[in-house]
């Protein structure tokens, strides 16, 4: 049985159908991309164990064929496991030997890169500093205790934890909050311009003056959901202050009173925090004389970091980010009239694994090659002699 | 005399090239178009002689780079051009605008006929509505859009592109230009002392002031709609300018950039149809510039002359003819007409190379940046490659892989060139030199090794099913090369597709981000890995091979063509929806060649049982496989 299993996983033939299976799922997660977007593809095809069938994820789903993660998985296993069983040690075979370790690595690199890394922006207007990068997707809702003197108390709630129409309870509140609604992709209308019969979902602060219009999940690259929520706020002495209306699309914190403090609410994106911050200076937007074809993007900025005692400008421009403890700014984008710069913030911490794993591949199919390539040469000059 | 011939082909096919490289004199009572032609100008983003310019104007609207006009005269594009820029009344009555969709063509109450070529007079009466029209089509992303739709938007277009051009040197229309120049000139002083008068209050002459702010907003007018900036930087700025904001700056500066007054003369001489005072003229713009901006001008007249010699159109023909030699030589006289295939190609790749070489100093960059030169790129490489198996294996077979290969690229690339420019300027995230050498060069070669591959299984199974020319010794060879030019084209795919994301590491912080071309990439890694893993695992043979070389094929055509077609991602450079039946062709009858490839050995005619007893040289590589085994995993 055992045995079975290892001559399995050993075997050249799962090889080949891993690749195979994996060239299929690539193509058709790529054919996916064009009604879905690339995220949403990619979440489905590629960085999951299984696609499932149908797509709507509220009903009843059967796997139809392996995702991302269970093919990497496998071929990584068949890879280590058919090396430990047949490896021995000759020069001849060191092509080989390199190739597949560089795809180990790789492969490893892939697999922690997809559960370790995260991607965040950072927008800056001339002369904003910022601490914090926030999450390209996701958002959170903040509740924000603004009475101390010179420090403000947040509570965040993740978006996953609205999304489930729940009441939360938290320590740190003198209030529950409970999520009469949620939307994960929504248009906010005045009630006025709003059709008839449309009826706002809150009864607080500016939300009793809206309506919310549920809409498609963003497919498009440079789209984003607005999501929007009715919060109820409920004192834990009893009663309800109402229900507020929190989404993306609107701007300004919501305040509100309770247990003798006031309180800011406000469902913004989910914010990482850093120990430094980025001043925007300059924002430089170069074009080819006569046309529109961007020459060149380069945000000067300001890095102050009081812990390691740097104060320095860094220019960030196309293919040229600043790494700055464990985490890289790059010149992502800008806002339409160039009044602000939006970098993309990356923490990744295996994004050495590629670097090394492609110079080793190289070096192994390039040895494996060239020696078949000398072989064969000196039979030819043999054949010919 | 018979030894001769490979030498007496090479000497044919220099001797034409060579008669097609001579330039074409102009008679002395003629307009010098070519010395016209060689001015350099700014379009683009890009410094270039007008000829390029008249040519990428001419093919973005026309669809060609000559014109021929209803009386069956033939215009270059340079003569269509002089048209344009001076004399609009005539240019706007030739057929130049291709309408094919009915549709369109129904908005204006024509009917689709045998008609397909219109001038601008006969669209002048509806240009509001085809404005109309375009913007909706505007608003919707290229995959989008149906045929009419972008139909629609390509004329509008190419209207504008036209009605740009028609202002870029002098307002349309305008008759005696060098007249109007001179009392624009003669005027402004006097128009500034006015202004200063009204300024501070005291009397001023407001008939000077009124003149010259009439010809102001005709020049602003010029300088919104200049399509090409003619006007080069001197000592005082370090810009280019149009004609139109040359002669604004010129009222602050005080005098008319001399390059403006050299084309408003020349531009009147043509109009006049004085041969003799357009020529002179001409050559005093080139001389100048010649003086003024040395640099410019050489690297612009080097693209001028790059455009008359036409090195891929050349090498095209070439290609095919070495193609034939090189089938020829399988048929009878095998040494001879290899070898004058040989010799042809060597000839077509040195052209072939001289042409790519150019862009690369013209453009200052790698050779490949977009989609046309990586058609250029991947026949050049191909080429090579088969040339270095010919010169190994000396029985053809390389010979005819180059020729098919570097003519087929090229015909694709001269069919993706009708874009306009295909030296454009690089949008910012492509502005890296070493990338673009490394990255793209490495995904490109591996392209090119792939579809040499493909070829060479094509030769197999057409060599094999349909005729008796394919012996074991022949057999064996085309093994070899195409297990060694998979090798190649893994190694090369394999790192490509690595540099390709760490460049996106670089850029963007993400080594992998799905995207189709990068997708793309990695399927032709994966396939080539199986194609490895299966050979040395022993599930395939000679045969089996073969016929996943030809699924390559597939593989690489979607990788290079297919995924733009998607519309999606940061590779998609343009949609190309005219390529797509072409692509799902090509698909097709590669899928063919492997369902004929599959066909049962008996039916090949080289290896049927009518050949099997004679030899003792059986089993021919592809040998019946057991029961239950298929050829091909």
């Amino acid at each position: 049985m055992l045995r079975q299993l290892v001559d399995i996983f050993t075997s050249l033939k799962l090889t080949i159908i891993c690749l195979a299976a994996g060239m299929a799922l690539i193509f058709a997660g790529t054919l996916a991309q064009v009604h879905l977007g690339i995220h949403e593809a990619q979440q489905r095809y590629f960085q999951s164990m299984f696609v499932w069938w149908p797509p709507d994820t509220r009903g009843f789903q059967i796997p139809i064929f392996p995702g991302g993660h269970l093919i990497g998985a496998v071929l990584l296993v068949n890879l280590i496991a058919a090396h430990l069983k047949r490896f021995r040690w000759n020069w001849r075979k060191l092509g080989i030997h390199l190739t597949h370790a560089g795809l180990i690595i790789m492969l490893a690199g892939g697999l922690f890169t997809d559960l370790f890394a995260v991607e965040s922006h950072m927008r800056l207007s001339h002369g904003d500093t910022r601490n914090y990068s926030e999450d390209m997707r996701e958002t959170e809702l903040a509740v924000i205790d603004t009475s101390g003197d010179d420090l403000d108390q947040v509570t965040t709630i993740p978006e996953s934890v609205l999304r489930h129409n729940r009441v939360i309870d938290h320590w740190s509140l003198p209030f529950r909050i409970a999520v009469r609604s949620f939307y994960q992709n929504s248009r906010l209308k005045m009630l006025s311009q709003a059709g008839e019969g449309a009826q706002p979902i809150a009864n607080q602060g500016p939300g009793a003056m809206i309506a919310v219009e549920p809409v498609a999940r963003a497919t498009a690259a440079d789209e984003r959901d607005v999501p929007s929520a009715a919060i109820e706020i409920l004192p834990k002495d009893g009663g309800s202050l109402g229900t507020w209306l929190v989404s993306d699309a609107l701007g300004a914190p919501q305040t509100f009173a309770c247990g003798g403090r006031t309180w800011m609410l406000t469902l913004r994106p989910s914010r990482y925090y850093k120990p430094y911050s980025v001043t925007l200076q300059k924002f430089m937007h170069e074009k080819y004389a006569g046309t529109e074809i961007p020459k060149n993007f380069a945000s000067k900025v300001t890095l102050i970091d009081p812990e390691r005692s740097v104060n320095r400008d860094v220019l960030i421009y196309m293919n040229h980010p600043l790494r700055y403890r464990g985490e890289t700014f790059y010149q992502a984008g800008f806002q339409k009239d160039d009044s602000a710069t939006i970098l993309q913030v990356v923490h990744n911490p295996s994004f050495i694994a590629p670097y090394m794993a492609c110079v080793i591949v190289a070096a192994g199919l390039l040895v494996q090659f060239g020696f078949h390539l000398v072989r064969f040469s000196r039979q030819r000059r043999k054949a010919i002699a | 005399m018979k030894r001769f011939l490979p030498w007496i082909i090479l000497a044919a096919a220099v001797g034409c090239i060579a008669a097609n490289w001579l330039p074409s004199k102009t008679a002395r009572d003629d307009f010098d178009f070519s010395r016209f032609g060689e001015i350099p100008v700014l379009v683009g983003g890009r410094v270039k002689p007008l000829d390029t310019v008249a040519r990428n104007s001419l093919l973005i609207i026309h669809g060609k780079q000559e014109l021929r006009l209803e009386s069956g005269k033939r215009l270059s594009a340079m003569q269509w051009l002089a048209d344009v820029l001076f004399n609009a009344p005539v240019a706007d009555q030739y057929p130049v605008f291709v309408v094919q969709n009915a549709d369109v063509l129904g908005l204006f109450g024509w009917q689709q006929s045998d008609r397909k070529y219109f001038s601008f007079a006969d669209f002048s009466p509806f240009l509001k509505q085809i404005d109309e029209q375009a913007a909706q089509s505007d608003k919707l992303e290229a995959v989008q859009r149906s045929a009419y739709q972008s139909a629609i938007l390509n004329l509008r277009n190419g209207l504008s592109l036209y009605q740009r051009l028609k202002n870029s040197i002098q307002p349309e229309g305008a008759e005696n230009f060098t007249a109007e120049l001179q009392g624009f000139a003669s005027s402004v002083p006097g128009a500034a002392t006015a202004a200063r008068q009204r300024a501070m209050g005291e009397n001023f002459d407001k008939a000077k002031l009124d003149d010259v702010a009439a010809m102001i907003q005709r020049y602003e007018r010029l300088s919104e709609m200049a399509y090409v900036l003619a006007v080069p930087p001197n000592e005082l700025d370090d810009e280019w300018h149009s004609v139109g904001n040359s002669l604004l700056r010129s009222v602050r500066i005080g005098e008319i950039h001399p390059v403006v007054i050299e084309y408003a003369v020349i531009g009147d001489a043509y109009r006049a149809n004085d041969q003799p005072l357009f020529n002179q003229h001409a050559q005093f713009v080139t001389d100048w510039f010649a003086r003024e901006q040395p640099n410019t001008t050489k690297r612009s007249s080097f693209e001028f002359l790059f455009n008359r010699l036409q090195p891929f159109s050349q090498s095209m023909t070439l290609y095919v003819l070495a193609f034939l030699l090189a089938c020829g030589s399988w048929l009878g006289w095998s040494s001879l007409l290899r070898r004058s295939a040989f010799y042809v190609l060597l000839l077509a790749l040195a052209i072939h190379t001289f042409g790519l070489v150019s862009r690369m100093y013209l453009q200052e960059r790698p050779p490949v940046t977009n989609l046309y030169s990586s058609a250029i790129f991947i026949g050049w490489g191909a080429v090579i490659v088969a040339l270095i198996l010919e010169r190994i294996f000396r029985d053809g077979i390389g010979a005819a892989c180059a020729g098919a290969i570097g003519f087929v690229t090229l015909i694709i690339a001269h069919h993706l060139a009708g874009s306009g420019d295909t030296l454009e300027m690089l949008q910012a995230v492509l502005d890296t030199n070493i990338w673009l050498a490394t990255h793209v060069v490495a995904i490109t070669t591996g392209y090119s090794a792939m579809f040499l591959a493909g070829m060479l299984a094509i030769i197999y199974v057409v060599r094999g099913v349909f005729t008796t020319s394919l012996e074991k010794q022949t057999a064996d060879s085309l093994a070899r090369m195409t297990y060694g030019v998979v090798c190649f084209a893994t190694l090369f795919s394999f790192v490509g597709t690595v540099l390709g994301g760490i460049w996106a590491d670089q850029s963007w912080g993400r080594f992998w981000g799905w995207d189709p071309k990068e997708n793309g990439a990695v399927l032709i890694v994966l396939w080539c890995a199986i194609i490895l893993h299966a050979r040395w695992g022993g599930f395939i043979r000679q045969r089996g091979l073969m016929i996943m070389a030809l699924f390559g094929n597939i593989v690489t055509s979607f990788s290079w063509f297919g995924v733009n077609m998607l519309g999606v991602g940061l590779h998609s450079y343009g949609f190309m929806q005219k390529a797509f039946p072409w692509l799902v062709g090509f698909m097709i009858s590669q899928l063919a060649l492997m369902a004929i490839a599959a066909m049962p050995l008996e039916k090949w005619r080289s290896f049927g049982p009518a050949r099997v007893p004679t030899r003792g040289d059986q089993p021919q590589i592809p040998a019946p496989l057991p029961a239950g085994q298929a050829p091909t995993h």
